[in-house]
């Protein structure tokens, strides 16, 4: 292997659409995998705060669950275990329709949604309870006061939390490469059987999670900023 | 189902649990535990120096460990593990075997996450402790070896659990790498049966979980004594006067 040469991989117009189609798979299951934990932590958290006795313990289960099982040994259940006992034609259809980034999109974002779910309840109920008081007394309804004075709160308190998570969303969908989905981590080590240029494909590979990683977190910090200016000035 | 799980479980369990120990490499469970345990181990030196580093006033110092930590946050753990995989051997100049590997990586990895629990711990102090040991004639070092770092490390236990069931889960990954650890044996076991994949990753799930969560638990159990502790007598004073207000606001 001749010295550190960066252009052998750059100028490669096949490596370099290996590349971008990884980036893109990494896309797709990250922001996959995002909205189907936000919108299972939202379903949760309605749960938790509900009159239903069990709906707490059933969240709490699940949580406990998806915090205490590796990530990994979870999207192998999926996608070694789960996919064969599903019936014959959801199997070829799923098979038809890159199943391993579907799986992983399911594995990733029931995953994360225990996550979610805890940030924002840790967020909400870090709101004063004299909040809601407050918003009845001045005529608000359950629902109203809800969604008016105690969510726009708990949501802001929320956001720290929520925006490392959503980072390390973001790093755990290199863990699809264990199914075969094609995303990012994929394409390097394809490129690396393919070109021998070890050193520089990596290099490539952690610079570009770097940055899309990096780009998260500034734009969460810069979203806090604009939820609470007063508070991020004093952080 | 259960039946099929019990029959695995009676086949499999020693398998499961140190691999193919006499034969051949510990495996298993016993060397998942290992190379988490060692990685904590070895974590955590590394992680107090890189803290003390990053509270260092010497912008030598702090610049360079603030670049790894920031990298290491950012980066995913299997992209370190494939740069282990390859650098290791490059500087050892051997043939590594692949716990070595992962063991670096976890090392650096956790030591990178460990340094900030550290830093929040010694931070969360506040600056009287070091002022107050400064004008009892400690050096630096002195300060924080003997009051800093005792009251900061203990106030961590809790957090270093929770990084040690962190790392117990990172394991798995070295499964990429062929680490006999748990996940390697289960996959072994599911080769070997080839019908029954489900159940085999089911049992993997639970081990894992029953490990994990009994440790959190410990964890969740020395963070509530550890908050009594420190809130001191003072907190046990204050506890009927907050039942009182509370009886008066409910006569009221």
């Amino acid at each position: 292997m001749s010295g550190f040469d960066l252009s052998a991989i750059l100028s490669n117009p096949e490596y370099v659409e290996m590349l971008l189609h990884g980036i893109e798979m990494t896309f797709v299951i990250y922001i996959g995998s995002w909205l189907l934990a936000m919108t299972l932590a939202l379903v949760f958290l309605g749960l938790r705060f509900s009159p239903l006795r069990f709906g707490n313990s059933i969240v709490a289960a699940y949580v406990s669950y998806h915090r205490n099982v590796p990530t990994l040994v979870q999207l192998m259940l999926w996608y070694f275990g789960i996919f064969t006992l599903m019936p014959q034609g959801w199997t070829t259809w799923l098979a038809g329709h890159n199943a391993e980034a579907i799986f992983a999109i399911i594995g990733l974002g029931l995953c994360q949604a225990a996550y979610f779910s805890e940030d924002l309840r840790s967020g909400l109920r870090s709101v004063n309870p004299g909040q809601m008081e407050a918003a009845k007394a001045l005529g608000h309804s359950y629902i109203s006061a809800m969604r008016f004075v105690i969510m726009p709160q708990g949501v802001r308190n929320a956001l720290p939390p929520l925006i490392n998570h959503s980072v390390s969303l973001f790093k755990n969908s290199s863990l699809a490469l264990v199914i075969g989905a094609s995303e990012l981590t994929h394409a390097v080590k394809e490129i690396e059987n393919l070109s021998f240029r070890t050193f520089e494909i990596y290099l490539v590979g952690t610079v570009l999670y770097l940055f899309f990683s990096l780009l998260i977190m500034t734009g969460g910090a810069y979203l806090s900023m604009r939820a609470d200016p007063a508070r991020s000035a004093r952080a | 189902m259960i039946n099929d799980i019990i029959a695995i479980i009676k086949d499999y369990w020693l398998l499961l649990l140190i691999g193919q120990y006499p034969n051949g490499p510990l495996g298993g469970l016993a060397n998942t535990l290992i190379l988490s345990a060692l990685s904590i181990a070895l974590a955590f030196p590394v992680s107090i120096l890189f803290a003390l580093a990053r509270l260092s006033k010497w912008p030598m110092l702090r610049w360079p460990v603030t670049a790894l930590v920031y990298v290491t946050r950012g980066v995913p753990l299997l992209m370190l593990i494939l740069w282990s995989y390859f650098l290791v051997p490059l500087w050892t100049g051997a043939d590594v075997p692949s716990f070595v590997t992962m063991l670096t990586t976890l090392v650096v990895y956790q030591g990178a996450f460990l340094s900030e629990v550290v830093r929040a711990g010694i931070v969360a102090l506040g600056h009287g402790q070091m002022e107050a040991a400064r004008a009892l004639g400690h050096s630096y070092l002195g300060a924080m070896r003997y009051i800093i770092l005792p009251q900061a490390l203990y106030n961590m236990i809790p957090s270093i659990i929770s990084t040690f069931v962190s790392t117990i889960k990172d394991t798995t990954l070295g499964y990429v790498i062929n680490v006999p650890d748990l996940t390697f044996a289960a996959s072994q076991v599911n080769n070997q049966l080839l019908t029954q994949p489900f159940q085999v990753f089911l049992i993997l799930a639970i081990v894992y979980y029953a490990i994990c969560w009994s440790l959190t638990h410990v964890a969740n159990r020395l963070e509530r004594r550890i908050a009594l502790r420190r809130a001191g007598p003072s907190s046990l004073r204050a506890t009927p006067l907050v039942a009182t207000s509370k009886i008066v606001s409910e006569q009221l």
